[in-house]
């Protein structure tokens, strides 16, 4: 079990905040957390690694990185790190890079083939895609078989297609090294898809804990489906008003209700639900 | 009238030894001050910067007092490895690199502060010490600072002028180097002399300051392609 107690003063952009944070974490799981931009997840990560101090204690495994007596410094501590710019060596090639980690090249080739990286092992890491980087950076991370691999939003500089291909990816190696993995993410789509457990991180603290699909699963009752929105804009067509509504990277237009129409102004947050009828799933390519 | 090489030897060989010197000091209080975050880091800097802003003369004063015979240290030099510092090379060597310290620190200290921090938090990660994270990751990666800090120090040093005659005095194949040189020239109105010798100057240091911007140049366009 991976035990974490931690508490720390933050001084947020809203002001000072206290980082609180207790978790219990079951060995070999993939945890994510879910949280606005500065309720203290990557502050928490950064904890974890030991790379900026706190009160309180952690506890991987028996290892105790952390309590009041003593903290370890973060080379001696058993954890992989994935950095948001992925803070790979300029100076070293690809497969250094990932040899400055641990020497041991069979791992290394093992982790570059199974990321599709072999070929590219020469090259510098400054001349990869982004997506390229990321992988490099993962398979870095794990080169010292670590306790805990951490991932500080690890998909958010990609686009669409590639985020879902190294969902998979990381899914892989996750299943291969059974690493207990804790994810920062924005989108609830991926942490739904990747982890199996997920705190919701709130102002600090831990609001909810549990398995993705109790808490993450909006719809409730009789509501067939339920998603959170933004208006862009109303406009009329012929009697009728008609908004249109972002919801994640789509956009559509729905017909309002007469009463709807004056309370709404463009900018506001809605909630699109239907009960009535049953929503129709079928496949595109 | 013969030309006299000797005052560029000189100078060349006093920069050079006090360019590697201050590299192998500077190097590591760099790398200290730029990963510090103590609350005492400014005096440091302080301190440190103050032969940029201070009259040669006054520096020249001090170490002169420091290193003769009237203060401790120039006595214990003297008494136990049997070495005068004042008015010989050696005494150049201390004053030119007390007076050129900032010069090699500044461009080091500000090379490394502008590597982003999750680089060295990686290396750390990879269970790297710290000295093998300075070694491995930090230096590979400031290449276009050390130059600078390197070739500005020479520089400077081969261009002083005040510190190295009040500690040196103008001792011909001693301590007479270029700088004091011309001044004697122009002292005894040898006006051919003076001109000679500060054209080669000028040339010199032109030459230099442009290979170093040149490879500067070349370094940030290969980390603009990055």
């Amino acid at each position: 079990m991976i035990e974490i107690d931690i508490k720390k003063g933050l001084r947020g952009f809203k002001g000072d905040m206290n980082l609180d944070i207790k978790l219990s974490i079951t060995r070999g799981s993939f945890v994510s957390i879910l949280g606005k931009s500065g309720s203290g997840k990557t502050t928490l990560l950064r904890i974890l690694a030991g790379l900026e101090s706190a009160k309180g204690r952690v506890d991987i495994d028996g290892d105790i990185w952390q309590d009041s007596k003593k903290m370890v410094h973060p080379r001696d501590r058993s954890v992989g790190f994935v950095f948001q710019d992925y803070a790979l060596f300029p100076n070293m090639s690809i497969i250094e890079n990932l040899l400055f980690a641990n020497q041991d090249e069979a791992l290394a080739k093992k982790l570059l083939k199974m990321t599709e990286l072999s070929e590219l092992k020469d090259t510098l890491s400054t001349t990869l895609s982004g997506g390229q980087q990321q992988r490099v950076a993962i398979c870095r991370a794990l080169m010292r078989k670590p306790k805990i691999l951490l991932l500080d939003e690890p998909l958010s500089a990609l686009d669409m297609q590639m985020r879902e291909k190294l969902q998979l990816e990381i899914l892989n190696l996750h299943k291969t090294f059974k690493t207990t993995t804790i994810m920062v993410s924005h989108s609830p789509n991926e942490i739904y898809k990747m982890s199996d457990f997920v705190a919701i991180i709130e102002d600090g603290k831990v609001k909810k804990y549990g398995n993705p699909k109790e808490i993450l699963l909006k719809t409730s009752g009789s509501q067939k489906f339920s998603f959170r929105g933004r208006v862009l804009d109303i406009h009329r067509a012929d009697i009728l008003h008609v908004a249109v509504i972002a919801i994640d990277n789509q956009i559509v237009e729905i017909v309002l209700d007469s009463n709807e129409t004056d309370r709404l102004k463009i900018g506001d947050s809605v909630r699109v639900s239907t009960k009535a009828f049953s929503p129709i799933v079928s496949k595109i390519d | 009238m013969e030309f006299n090489y000797e005052p560029f030897l000189l100078s060349f060989k006093l920069a050079s030894i006090v360019s590697i010197i201050l590299f192998l000091v500077a190097l590591p209080l760099a790398w200290k001050l730029s990963q510090s975050r103590s609350k005492f880091k400014p005096i440091y800097e302080a301190f440190s910067a103050l032969p940029i802003v201070l009259p040669p003369t006054v520096l020249g004063f001090y170490v002169l007092f420091a290193l003769s015979q009237n203060s401790p240290f120039g006595a214990f030099i003297e008494e136990f490895l049997g070495i005068k510092l004042v008015f010989n090379f050696y005494g150049l060597i201390v004053a030119s690199c007390l007076y050129s310290f900032p010069f090699m620190l500044q461009p080091l200290q500000s090379g490394f502060e502008s590597l982003p921090k999750s680089l060295i938090e990686a290396s750390y990660l990879c269970g790297k010490s710290n000295f093998q994270t300075l070694l491995h990751v930090a230096l590979p990666n400031i290449k276009s600072s050390i130059m600078t800090a390197v070739v500005i120090t020479f520089a400077h040093t081969v261009g002083e002028f005040g510190v190295v005659l009040m500690v040196g005095g103008s001792i011909p194949g001693e301590t007479k180097v270029a700088s004091i040189a011309i001044y004697e020239f122009v002292e005894t109105l040898d006006y051919r002399s003076a001109h000679i010798y500060s054209a080669i100057m000028v040339f010199i240091s032109f030459v230099v300051l442009l290979l170093v911007y040149i490879f500067n140049y070349k370094q940030k366009k290969v980390e603009f392609l990055r």
